[in-house]
């Protein structure tokens, strides 16, 4: 047997990084089907895995990937997969069916250019709105948006222990800069990384409901071949796991699934405020599009305009409250992201017309230069461009 | 102090593992921040590629480089892509069969790394050959983090052959700094 966690510090791609991270959150299962620029997550758990007790499929295509994912996770095991645009697009249905079916599981997008086959080699971040409503069907969904190779370690961890905790699939919405980047990463020792178990159920097994939640909202989780009678179907469902065609169950569904992200946003929402608290004018960004905005921070702090960043590490569920009380006190916004415009909606929804607000973005392919971000900042300011 | 150096040629030439053991040399062997971010076309091989590394002892938050302060060129294409990337005054790098550089270029510095590879039997190692030469004319990192590195990014069994094309490059290098030092001194020689 090899190690899981690889103490120690190495210089490695954001894609190796999120192998590592989910290798150390205690992911012995992957599920895939290589697409530029995810196929190195997928390369390097083909080569870790088996090392450390795990297993490693290559599936017909994402479609039966995700599904391999779901299965494996109600056979007990952490799973993931990892994936860009064209095959997220394929996922779709069965993220639903993880999320009715309320399956922890990990789905990684590393995003590139689209829409269709796109720029294959080149990044975006324009499946940002994909990632909140792709699937067909209202549910609430967890995204976390990493800005570095580091920062992609620790948020693999994060999102295992989110989708554990809530019993739900989440999303890695990273990018082909920050997967395909190398920077140093520090893997820190194995006994100092948190990680969290499903919650397994206790009682009797001929009583035990699958869907039933306990006081924090979530369900406990049998594996299969743990003795539990479990039916799990992408049908509206009881607290038994059994069809029920009524308005009532599907509320109570709807509500339980919702409600497990709704109640928990103190825990969920992760964000780094940079230079914020003096700030007249807000920089809204994550991902690879944060590290533009940094530079034009301290570029814009030079200049004398006080300027911060708010950088979403938990992109989805948006922020909305912490945005809304920014907009009162701050003078303006410019959301920076590589698409035309999509967690800039969100933004724009908050604000709601107390203050200016502008999109910096862009067609995909590169990273948004910091000097477009000045001239926007300088624009709201009216100091000029 | 911060160095940025973009290394470019064509896909298959092992562009990006140049500027991985650069970047990794810098990072671990040298213990300071690097980022590495690479550039490539949807053919593996044969197309124009590009490695960029940044060098610095401060946390480096954009990830591209527009202002280069070095420049290695293994293509013409590639030469021809990003020379206007260089600063002024910036050093270009170059296989000299396989780039013309314009004379208007001050600061370059030629190495025949890909018929130094062929002599050493192996035309795949122009890359640590051309790693060589960058380690000893730039200085942009050390020679022993440097050799460190090639050593454990290349196969295992090679290591003693590439760390004999990573020394040839940087013996050539030496070799053309010190032509320069004569010929800045009034003298010819060899090298010049």
């Amino acid at each position: 047997m090899s190690k899981a966690v690889l103490t120690g510090t190495h210089y490695m791609t954001g894609d190796e990084a999120c192998a590592e991270g989910a290798l150390a959150a205690g992911c012995r299962f992957f599920g895939g089907y290589p697409i530029t620029p995810a196929t190195e997550v997928a390369e390097h758990m083909s080569e870790r895995l088996p090392g450390v007790g795990g297993v490693f499929i290559q599936m017909e295509d994402e479609i039966a990937a995700i599904g391999s994912v779901l299965g494996a996770s109600w056979g007990g095991v952490k799973s993931m997969t990892a994936t860009s645009g064209p095959g997220f697009s394929l996922m779709m249905e069965n993220l639903g069916l993880g999320l009715v079916t309320e399956t922890p599981c990990v789905i990684v997008n590393v995003q590139r250019g689209g829409p269709s086959t796109g720029l294959p080699t080149q990044g975006a971040q324009a499946d940002m709105m994909q990632a909140r409503w792709g699937s067909h069907g209202d549910y609430e969904i967890i995204a976390l948006a990493p800005s570095s190779p580091q920062e992609i370690f620790h948020l693999t961890i994060t999102a295992f222990n989110l989708s554990e905790t809530y019993r739900l699939p989440v999303l890695i919405m990273t990018d082909e800069i920050v997967g395909h980047m190398s920077e140093k990463v520090t893997i820190p020792d194995e006994k100092t990384i948190v990680t969290v178990n499903r919650k397994a159920p206790k009682g009797r097994k001929d009583r035990f409901k699958l869907y039933q939640p306990g006081e924090d909202g979530v369900a406990p989780m049998p594996a299969a071949g743990d003795g539990y009678n479990v039916h799990v179907t992408g049908l509206t469902h009881d607290e038994r796991g059994y069809p029920v065609m009524t308005v009532d169950a599907q509320r109570e569904m709807m509500n339980r699934i919702t409600g497990k992200i709704h109640k928990n946003l103190s825990h969920i929402l992760l964000n780094e405020r940079f230079m914020l608290d003096d700030a007249d004018y807000v920089i809204v960004s994550y991902g690879v599009s944060s590290r533009t905005s940094y530079a034009a921070v301290e570029e814009l702090r030079a200049m004398g305009i006080r300027a911060g960043l708010f950088r979403l590490i938990t992109v989805w569920p948006f922020p909305g409250n912490a945005v809304k009380e920014l907009a009162e006190r701050v003078k303006g916004f410019v959301t920076v992201e590589i698409n035309l415009g999509q967690i800039h909606l969100e933004v724009e929804r908050h604000v709601a017309g107390k203050t200016a607000v502008k999109l910096v973005g862009h067609t995909g392919g590169t990273i948004i230069p910091p000097e477009d971000v000045v001239a926007a900042v300088k624009d709201i300011s009216g100091k000029g461009v | 102090m911060k160095k940025e150096v973009i290394i470019t040629g064509f896909g298959g030439q092992g562009i990006v593992l140049a500027g991985k053991v650069l970047g990794n040399a810098a990072a671990i062997g040298d213990g300071r921040e690097s980022t590495l971010v690479q550039s490539y076309g949807p053919e593996s091989r044969g197309g124009a590629c590009s490695a960029q590394v940044i060098i610095s002892d401060t946390m480096i938050h954009y990830p591209y480089i527009r202002s280069a302060d070095v420049l290695v060129a293994m293509s013409q294409s590639g030469y021809e892509k990003y020379i206007g990337q260089l600063k002024d005054g910036g050093m270009l790098l170059y296989d000299r069969d396989l780039v013309q550089p314009d004379d208007s270029i001050k600061e370059k510095y030629a190495v025949p790394a890909t018929r130094l590879a062929e002599e050493l039997g192996r035309k795949m190692m122009a890359n640590i050959i051309m790693i060589g030469f960058i380690t000893s004319v730039t200085e942009v990192v050390t020679l022993d983090a440097a050799k460190t590195t090639v050593t454990e990014s290349v196969p295992k069994g090679t290591e003693k052959m590439n760390l004999d094309a990573f020394g040839k490059g940087y013996d050539y290098g030496l070799s053309r700094l010190k032509g320069l030092e004569r010929k800045a001194a009034g003298k010819t020689g060899a090298m010049s």
